[in-house]
C-alpha cells in the first residue's frame, strides 16, 4: 500500500466513523387509512356530527411528533411518518406486510374493525387502532393489537355511571336500524345492566316521513307512552339523533348519540391542561381536535416515548416490550395517567361528558370505587374479558 | 390600551428608583390570592384571616411575584397576554405590558432587570427585557414549558417542560441549554432548599417530587407521597415552599386534598394535612408559622398552623384559586 493510499484509507475511516457518530437512527412510523373515507366525505364531515371523526388521523400525527421534536433532537432520533392508504382488508394486510419488513416500529390503524380482524394477525409489529371502537376488535386478544380510542362499551359504562350519579335511573332506549346501531345498542343495555339502571323500553326508530311508518320515525310517538328520566339513543348514522332533543314528548334529556355524548376527548375541554393541546391541534390542523385526533396523537405520543428508551436502536420490539409493561403510563391531558389493560391492549382513560358546548363531566363519576384501579370501571374489566 | 402609558412609565420610574427613593411602608400584612377564573387578586388579612377586598388586574391572573422593594407586585396574566403591576399600597394597577402568549409561570433575574418567562405554545423559555417590556430572546425547550425559577446567583434558570418530562437547565449568560434533566411525570414546579445546594421538583403526574443536586445537575432523590386510602393516580404534587429554616418542605398534593410535611433532612413525610378540594398554590408567611394553601376546585384557601400541623381556617376567595403570596 502506497503511504498515499493509506493516508486516504485512514481519512475515509475517519469520515464512515464521524458519519456513524452523528448518524441520527431513524423511527419509522406507519399510518394506515382507508382509500375514499366516505366518513371523511367534506359533505359529511361539515356536518360535524359528534364522536364522529373530523379529518385525516395524520394531522395528530403530525403535530405529536413535532411537539416532540426538542427531545427527539436530544436523543438524535429521527422520525419518519409513512402514510399508506388500502382500500380493503388485503389492502390493508399487505400494506403491514411491507410496514413489517421495513422495519418499522408501529403502524397506527385509521381502518373499519373487519380489515383489522383479518390482518393483523398477519404481522408481529404492534398496531395501535385509533379509529375503531367496537368491542369485539378489543376481544380478538391480538397481543400485538393495542387501542387507544375508547371502546363502545367504556363510553356506554361512562354514560351509565353519568346517568347513575344523577339517578336518572329510568331510561328509554331507542336505537336506529343499521347492524352497528343493534351492535352498539346491545353494548349500552350491558351498561345499563351493570349499573342497575332500569330501560322502560327498547324501541327501534327509523328516519323516516312516511305516515304509514310513522310509530317508527316520530319523535313524539316514540317517546310517549311512558315515563322515564332520559332518552338514550344509538343512532351511528346521527341524522336522526341529532333532532331528537327537545323533541320529546316528556321534558326530559337525550344522551347518546344526542344530546349529552360520552367521547374521549372534546374541543372545548378545560382541564388539566387541555387548551393548550388543543390550540396546537388547531393551529396545525385548522379544525377541532376531536376523539380520533385525540387518540392518534397519543398513540403516537406512545410509539415516540418508547422508542425514547431505548433511542439507539428503536425498532418493533423495543415498542412492543415498553406498551405491554404494566408501569409504561402515558400523559393524556385528561388528568390522570393513562395506560394499556395487560389484557386486552385497551388504553384505559377517562371518559368526557359533553353536549358538543363544554364538557359537563368526567367518567369515572365519584364514587365510583374498583379494587385496583377505578379506570377500570369504565370497558370490559379483567375478569370478565376473554383475554388472559 | 385601557390606561396611559404615561402612568406605567412613571410607575415604572418609580420602581427604579425605590430603593433609594422615599421609605415607602412596606409589609401590608396581606396575602394576595390569583384566581384563573376571576380578573382580580383577593387580599386577606394574615392575622384575622378575613378578606378584606379585591384588586381589578388583567384577565386570568396566575404566577405572581413582588419586585424588588416588596411594594409592587408583577401578575401573569395567561387570557389577556399580559403582566400587570399592582401597587400594594394603593391597591391599583399601574399599567399592564404585553407579556408573552397565554403566560403562566416567570421568574425575575436577581437584579429584577429580566424576567424569565416559559412560553407555553412555542416551547421556549423567554428573556424579557423589563426596561423595554420586550423580549429579548427565546431559548427552545421542550413543549410546554412551565415552571421557572433562577439560581440565588443568577447564573442559571430552570425550567420544566410538562410533555418532554425534563427539566432544562440554562445558562443566563449565554441562553445556551446546558442541561437536560430527565424527572417524573409531568414535572410542574420548584424549590431550592435553604443553601441552595438542592432543587425540588413536582411531579404531577409522577405523584412525586424529584430532588436535583445543583452541583452536578442531576437527580439525587425522589420523594414519593402516599395517603392513605388514595392511589397514586389521585396524588397530584404541584406547589412547593421551603421553610425559612430550610428544615421543611410544604408540597400541596393536588387532587389528593392534602399538603405533605416533608422533612427536608430525612425525606420523610411527617404529616399531612387535609386541606380543600385540588390543593394548588402554597405560601409561608414570614416567620413560617402559618401556611397559606388555595385550593383550585372548591375556591377556598386553607390557613394551617405549620407548627400543630392543623389547618385554624378555610376562607372562601376567588374562583379557581391558583397563587398565593403572603406579604405579612
Amino acid at each position: 500500500m502506497t503511504e498515499r493510499a493509506g493516508q486516504q484509507l485512514v481519512a475515509a475511516l475517519a469520515l464512515g466513523l464521524a458519519a456513524a457518530s452523528l448518524h441520527a437512527a431513524t423511527l419509522t412510523i406507519g399510518v394506515l387509512s382507508r382509500a375514499d373515507d366516505e366518513r371523511l366525505d367534506p359533505k359529511r364531515v361539515e356536518l360535524g356530527y359528534l364522536g364522529q371523526p373530523g379529518g385525516p388521523i395524520s394531522q395528530a400525527v403530525d403535530m405529536a411528533v413535532k411537539e416532540s421534536d426538542y427531545e427527539l433532537g436530544d436523543a438524535k432520533l429521527q422520525v419518519k411518518v409513512d402514510a399508506v392508504e388500502v382500500a380493503d382488508a388485503a389492502g390493508a394486510k399487505a400494506a403491514l406486510q411491507k410496514f413489517e419488513k421495513g422495519g418499522a416500529a408501529a403502524v397506527l390503524l385509521d381502518l373499519p374493525a373487519a380489515w383489522i380482524a383479518s390482518s393483523a394477525t398477519a404481522v408481529k409489529l404492534p398496531l395501535i387502532n385509533t379509529a375503531d371502537a367496537s368491542d369485539s376488535l378489543r376481544a380478538s386478544c391480538t397481543p400485538n393489537l393495542f387501542h387507544t380510542l375508547p371502546s363502545e362499551r367504556m363510553r356506554a359504562d361512562a354514560m351509565a355511571q353519568t346517568l347513575m350519579s344523577r339517578r336518572w335511573q329510568k331510561v328509554l332506549v331507542l336505537y336506529g336500524p343499521s347492524p352497528e346501531d343493534a351492535e352498539r345498542s346491545a353494548v349500552a343495555q350491558a351498561s345499563i345492566k351493570r349499573y342497575a339502571i332500569k330501560p322502560v323500553a327498547v324501541k327501534p326508530f327509523k328516519l323516516s316521513a312516511d305516515p304509514r311508518e310513522r310509530a317508527l320515525g316520530n319523535p313524539l310517538l316514540l317517546t310517549g307512552g311512558t315515563d322515564y328520566d332520559a332518552v338514550w339513543i344509538i343512532d351511528s348514522d346521527g341524522e336522526f339523533a341529532r333532532a331528537l332533543p327537545y323533541r320529546t314528548q316528556l321534558p326530559r334529556p337525550v344522551v347518546g348519540d344526542g344530546g349529552l355524548f360520552a367521547l374521549g376527548w372534546a374541543p372545548h375541554f378545560e382541564r388539566f391542561g387541555s387548551p393548550q393541546l388543543i390550540r396546537r391541534f388547531e393551529k396545525a390542523a385548522h379544525r377541532p381536535m376531536v376523539s380520533q385526533d385525540w387518540a392518534a396523537w397519543m398513540a403516537t405520543k406512545a410509539v415516540l416515548e418508547a422508542a425514547l428508551e431505548q433511542p439507539a436502536s428503536p425498532g418493533a420490539a423495543q415498542v412492543m416490550k415498553a406498551l405491554t409493561r404494566p408501569d409504561f403510563v402515558l400523559d393524556g391531558f385528561k388528568g390522570v395517567r393513562v395506560s394499556f389493560r395487560p389484557w386486552d391492549r385497551q388504553l384505559r382513560q377517562p371518559i368526557l361528558m359533553t353536549d358538543g358546548q363544554g364538557v359537563v363531566a368526567i367518567a369515572p363519576a365519584e364514587g365510583v370505587l374498583h379494587p385496583k384501579n377505578v379506570l377500570d370501571t369504565l370497558g370490559l374489566d379483567q375478569p370478565e374479558s376473554r383475554c388472559k | 390600551m385601557h390606561r396611559p402609558p404615561i402612568r406605567l412609565a412613571l410607575a415604572l420610574a418609580c420602581f427604579a428608583g425605590a430603593a433609594a427613593g422615599p421609605a415607602v411602608a412596606k409589609d401590608t400584612g396581606l396575602a394576595y390570592i390569583s384566581s384563573e377564573k376571576d380578573s382580580t387578586l383577593t387580599m386577606v388579612d394574615v392575622k384575622t384571616l378575613e378578606v378584606t377586598g379585591v384588586i381589578k388586574t388583567c384577565k386570568r391572573p396566575r404566577h405572581m411575584k413582588f419586585l424588588p422593594g416588596g411594594t409592587q407586585l408583577m401578575v401573569a396574566c395567561g387570557d389577556a397576554n399580559k403582566a400587570d403591576i399592582i401597587d400594594v399600597q394603593t391597591k391599583q394597577s399601574l399599567g399592564t405590558f404585553a407579556f408573552g402568549d397565554d403566560p403562566e409561570a416567570f421568574d425575575l433575574s436577581p437584579d429584577a432587570k429580566t424576567a424569565y418567562i416559559s412560553l407555553e405554545d412555542e416551547g421556549a423559555l423567554g428573556f424579557f427585557d423589563m426596561a423595554t417590556k420586550k423580549l429579548s430572546k427565546s431559548v427552545p425547550v421542550g413543549k410546554e414549558p412551565e415552571g421557572v425559577i433562577t439560581s440565588p446567583d443568577g447564573k442559571l434558570v430552570y425550567v420544566t417542560s410538562e410533555v418532554a418530562n425534563k427539566v432544562h437547565v440554562i445558562d443566563t449568560a449565554s441562553g445556551k441549554v446546558v442541561a437536560n434533566i430527565a424527572v417524573g411525570k409531568r414535572p410542574r414546579r420548584f424549590a431550592f432548599n435553604a443553601d441552595a445546594s438542592e432543587l425540588w421538583v413536582s411531579n404531577e403526574l409522577g405523584a412525586s417530587v424529584s430532588i436535583i443536586s445543583t452541583k452536578d445537575l442531576t437527580v439525587k432523590d425522589t420523594i414519593n407521597f402516599e395517603v392513605k386510602g388514595m392511589r397514586a393516580d389521585d396524588i397530584t404534587p404541584v406547589s412547593l415552599a421551603m421553610s425559612k429554616d430550610g428544615k421543611t418542605a410544604y408540597v400541596g398534593l393536588g387532587r389528593a386534598n392534602h399538603v405533605a410535611f416533608v422533612d427536608v433532612a430525612t425525606r420523610k413525610v411527617e404529616q399531612l394535612v387535609l386541606v380543600g378540594k385540588r390543593a394548588w398554590g402554597v405560601g409561608l408567611n414570614k416567620d413560617g408559622s402559618r401556611l397559606f394553601v388555595v385550593n383550585g376546585l372548591s375556591d377556598d384557601m386553607t390557613v394551617i398552623d405549620t407548627a400543630a400541623a392543623k389547618p385554624l381556617k378555610t376562607i372562601p376567595v376567588g374562583r379557581v384559586p391558583y397563587m398565593v403570596v403572603v406579604d405579612d
